[in-house]
């Protein structure tokens, strides 16, 4: 199946039209969190105080790339576990969070909010970290620089590729796509 | 006695560090051409053609295979007619590792306490280097970043003696299904069998190293891994856990003698990225 070609950041009208299993190919602006980022972020929410990015629409990448090279927008830059992230994801979700990408397995919880809010959780390949870097075109950190590989960047896009494993319906692409070819 | 100079040694894995991480070994990337070959489903297909670009591009443009340059994991065979001069092994390989991980803008990954502060070193040491010692004048140095989100999917059980063949197979087969997509699939899968609790991790970890498309030598053994192979591929998670025929590209064990009361079994388990290389010195 071709992918589709979605803009970042994303209506709620997108978000419905995707389905587990979609490839897609997206563009714009994303900005990228990991573990130390979303715990500082979370931090903010809890205390009421303003976040250093608005979250409205947002996708957030869970990447900690390489220091880019001379010449480069940035280095490897493939998706992290995403697990680690399942704490935070809801209350990312609701503050307007509309998508994550990353790589691996999501809790029930996670997974209730996408449906709760209408989110999606992407995969992008893991350990693609050269490929994905052709695909950004611009990096620049906004927020965090103390956290070295884990400093949250804005990151323009072009034609990123990630697949929907999770979608607002429930749909879960580890479980359909598994049963699919085992013996 | 041969006389080597540590900076010798810090050269040598300076390279190392770099080479190992731009440039995946012939064996892996062979097995990722073939299960091409060998996939169903056509997303994992894609999975694997984007794999193989990736690999491409690392070598062509010196960029990271995986953006997670890992943990500096070293197995060094130390020949005992061989003097170092001019610093400990220890520090010897640190400074390599530093000045490969500085000059070739790979990412630092470790974390000085595990637990309270964790920050960052900022020179990813130190590494963890086992060394044995050996007959003769040549040092050994097998070197592999090793990533941390295949790292995280390890396990190790004291299996009773009587669990058998059925309870080493089980262990490792369900470990694997949980970890699912989390280690990057497709996967190889290290395990170690028999001795301590210490000492079959580290043997899961030096199965490792052995490059893929080397069976075990002993032919029980090498029967016994290509059975677990088969079994995993049969789950149908598929590169990456998008679904399909190729879970994980390899299974290497690596046994040690046991203790009567005992049957330790341990599983570490590396991505496609599966990097790793040695040089003698």
């Amino acid at each position: 199946m071709e992918p589709k070609r979605i803009e970042a950041p994303l209506t709620d009208e997108v978000v419905m039209s995707l389905k587990a299993g979609d490839n897609v190919l997206i563009n714009g602006v994303i900005y990228t969190a990991r573990d130390a980022a979303h715990k500082k972020l979370v931090e903010l929410m809890d205390k009421g105080e303003p976040l250093p990015i608005d979250l409205q629409g947002q996708f957030i990448y869970y990447v900690g790339p390489t220091p880019e090279k001379p010449g480069n927008a940035i280095g490897s830059a493939g998706p992290t576990t995403s697990g680690r992230m399942d704490a935070y994801t809801p209350k990312m979700l609701e503050q307007g969070m509309k998508a994550c990408i990353g790589k691996g397995l999501r809790n029930q919880t996670v997974r209730d909010a996408l449906i709760k809010y209408k989110g999606l959780y992407l995969a992008a390949v893991g350990g693609a970290g050269a490929l994905l870097s052709k695909r950004i075109t611009k990096s620049e950190v906004v927020a965090y620089p103390e956290l070295g590989p884990e400093a949250i960047r804005r990151l323009e896009v072009k034609d990123f590729p990630a697949t929907v494993i999770n979608d607002a319906y429930g749909n879960d692409l580890y479980v359909e796509g598994a049963k699919e070819y085992a013996r | 006695m041969r006389e080597l100079a540590a900076s010798t040694i810090s050269e040598n894995v300076a390279e190392m560090c770099q080479e190992a991480n731009f440039y995946l070994g012939e064996d892996v990337f062979d097995a990722l051409k073939k299960s091409l070959e060998t996939e169903e489903s056509p997303t994992g297909k894609e999975v694997l053609k984007q794999l193989i670009e990736n690999v491409e591009i690392a070598r062509s443009e010196q960029i990271p295979i995986c953006q997670d340059t890992g943990f500096a994991v070293f197995f060094v065979e130390w020949g005992q007619e061989v003097h170092l001069t001019g610093s400990t092994l220890e520090e010897a390989m640190h400074a390599g590792v530093r000045k490969g991980y500085e000059e070739g803008y790979l990412r630092k990954s470790i974390v000085d306490d595990p637990l309270y502060e964790r920050k960052n070193t900022g020179d990813n040491t130190p590494a963890v280097i086992y060394t044995d010692i050996v007959p003769g004048d040549k040092v050994k140095i097998a070197f592999a970043p090793k990533g941390g989100g295949s790292e995280n999917m390890s396990a190790i059980k004291m299996l009773k003696p009587s669990d058998g063949e059925e309870g080493v197979v089980d262990f490792v087969v369900n470990h694997v299904k949980a970890a699912g997509p989390n280690p990057c699939p497709p996967i190889v899968v290290g395990i170690g069998i028999g001795g301590t609790f210490d000492k079959v991790a580290v043997n899961a970890k030096k199965a490792l190293f052995r490059k893929l498309g080397e069976p075990h030598p002993d032919e029980t053994f090498a029967a016994l891994e290509k059975k677990i192979l088969d079994k995993i591929n049969d789950l149908g998670v598929g590169p990456q856990g998008f679904g399909g025929r190729t879970f994980a590209l390899a299974v290497h064990i690596e046994t040690f003698p046991s203790h009567i009361a005992s049957m330790a079994a341990a599983v570490n388990i590396n991505c496609h990225a599966c990097r790793h290389l040695e040089r003698t010195i």
